[in-house]
């Protein structure tokens, strides 16, 4: 399954590339728009495919136009586009996050993002952050004092684990909200790899870090920007073009394919 | 065979999907640690940054009893209620509990976008932790409301005990409107916009500031109907538990129980059914 078609795919052959391997995530005909209010007026001539306008100041935006695939299990898949072409929208509306408007996701387990940053509160010393952080990704109390150690010496913030999150560097706390949402196992996970974090030391054991996470978790989606770690970690690749499955298959053949056009 | 037939065959289930309402409740319980976690440590970080710190969790509704009653003290003359002051300080309290509750719920979801738009939990976490914030602002102001009361000079009696079941009913009841209110800002942002002017009414119809039955004298039907507002009922109860010589029809025990239970399951009913709209962005 070198190509996929925009509109669906054909099961018959799907169920002959799944070589009996176990489906884990199967994306049926998935389509969402957002309503925005748009302020000002809209530049001419651009975007008409993409934005409608449907008068008011309202527009709709189509983000995915119906993505079809299926993610079998072990698999490692990298999804890659442009910016603006849907990749985030996809994986958020894959861990149930933003509802679709039309198509269903479905999943053997729900799938999770890597990512803890919004359940912090900025005033509060990084111990306490460490706690809500940890019951928001649900752990119990007895696992969070467990992992606590670890967290902190990953973060590398012994010394100012006591000081309110809002006095750390933006390293610090980019390293500290690592370290929280990547104490946490998946089975279907998604990692932005955006999420490599801090200064190039920090960076490397992140990105180990997430490699580690990786090989751990049963699926993992990985969105990048960085051909290279695509072509290092996947097993295959998805390229999402304007809202549309633009591609599907062989990691090699899909980034060809997208180098081909950035040219 | 459809993607849907097929991924049924295979045991997958549709992800975001609304669970039924006893799992829901169940999965919402198991994240009571961080509802109350997220509701310690809001109240933790909205003080810290003042000097006065957590002093002003009693400082601000005393100073709002303090003008009230002296704007309202001096409107009203001679026909205020009897223990003026005791009246005011129960009322105002009492009433920001509500007030807090049904505001601070109503952004509970709009509010917290990022966090629902990144974490998956049940949603009803959200409000459910809100209610949980103002009510560990309320223990404490209650304890000093009793201080206030017994130096304006009531004596302490076996009766305060029901301000214990009365607070437990309250809470229930702020907890459907908190619900109520979240779902509705979530389809129509504008009523944040409204909710202030929304208080202020309920804030004058209350009776918080003056006594219906002295006001609304010479309308006796307008009385009546105040037997059936809640708002009413929990000041009336609350002031005749702790303020001697005031009297409280007992019924009024029966009305607000059936008003709490009644918001509450409309409330966590209402939430739930819109459980997969709330990470949508429009």
């Amino acid at each position: 399954m070198a190509e996929s078609t925009k509109t669906g795919v054909d099961l018959a052959n799907q169920d002959a590339s799944a070589n009996g391997r176990k489906p884990v995530v199967v994306v049926d005909d998935l389509h969402v728009k957002y309503r925005v209010y748009a302020g000002g007026k809209p530049v001419k001539g651009t975007g008409r495919s993409l934005l409608k306008r449907s008068g008011g100041g309202i527009r709709e935006v189509h983000a995915l136009k119906g993505v079809s695939f299926t993610a079998y299990e072990n698999e490692s898949i990298g999804v890659i586009g442009s910016n603006g072409s849907g990749k985030s929208t996809l994986m958020r509306t894959l861990v149930g996050l933003t509802p679709p408007s039309d198509g269903a996701v479905y999943a053997s387990a729900r799938p999770n993002l890597l990512g803890v940053g919004a359940a912090l509160i900025p005033d509060l010393s990084g111990e306490k952050n460490i706690q809500l952080g940890g019951l928001a990704l649900g752990f119990s109390k007895q696992e969070i004092n467990r992992l606590r150690d670890d967290i902190v010496q990953f973060a590398e913030l012994e010394e100012f684990i006591d000081l309110p999150m809002r006095t750390y560097s933006s390293g610090m706390q980019a390293r500290l909200k690592f370290a929280i949402a990547a104490s946490k196992q998946h089975e279907i996970l998604i990692v932005d790899e955006a999420l490599a974090v801090g200064d190039q030391r920090f960076r490397k054991r992140s990105e180990a870090r997430i490699r580690e996470i990786r090989e751990n978790a049963g699926t993992v989606f990985l969105v990048s920007h960085s051909m290279k770690s695509i072509l290092d970690t996947c097993s295959r690749v998805i390229w999402i073009n304007k809202g549309v499955l633009q591609m599907d298959g062989d990691p090699k053949e899909v980034v060809d394919a997208y180098q081909e056009t950035k040219k | 065979m459809s993607l849907a037939e097929y991924a049924d065959r295979n045991r997958l289930h549709r992800v975001g999907a609304r669970p039924s309402l006893p799992r829901y409740l169940a999965d919402a319980w198991g994240r009571r640690d961080f509802a109350i976690a997220m509701a310690k440590y809001k109240i933790e970080a909205s003080n810290q940054r003042n000097r006065l710190g957590m002093l002003w969790i009693f400082i601000k509704p005393t100073l709002n009893a303090l003008l009230y009653g002296a704007i309202f003290g001096i409107l009203q003359g001679a026909s205020r209620p009897e223990n003026f002051p005791m009246y005011v300080v129960i009322g105002v309290f009492l009433f920001e509990f509500f007030s807090t509750s049904m505001n601070n719920g109503a952004k509970s979801i709009t509010g917290n976008g990022a966090l629902v738009q990144s974490l998956a939990f049940p949603r009803i976490t959200l409000p459910v932790s809100t209610v949980i914030q103002q009510l560990m602002t309320l223990v404490p102001m209650l304890g000093v409301m009793v201080v206030y009361i017994l130096l304006l000079g009531a004596p302490i009696t076996v009766e305060w005990l029901l301000m214990i079941p009365l607070v437990a009913v309250f809470t229930m009841f702020n907890l459907g409107v908190a619900l109520i209110g979240a779902r509705l800002t979530v389809h129509v942002r504008d009523l944040t916009q409204l909710l202030p002017l929304f208080t202020r009414i309920l804030f004058y119809t209350s009776g918080v500031l003056f006594s219906i039955e002295t006001i609304l004298a010479s309308h006796p039907w307008a009385i009546a109907l105040f037997d059936y507002h809640p708002l009413h009922e929990v000041l009336s109860i609350a002031r005749g538990a702790l303020m001697p010589g005031v009297d409280y029809d007992p019924m009024y025990w029966l009305y607000f129980s059936v008003w709490s239970v009644a918001v509450f399951v409309a409330g966590v009913l209402f939430f739930w059914s819109a459980e997969e709209r709330y990470g949508r962005v429009d």
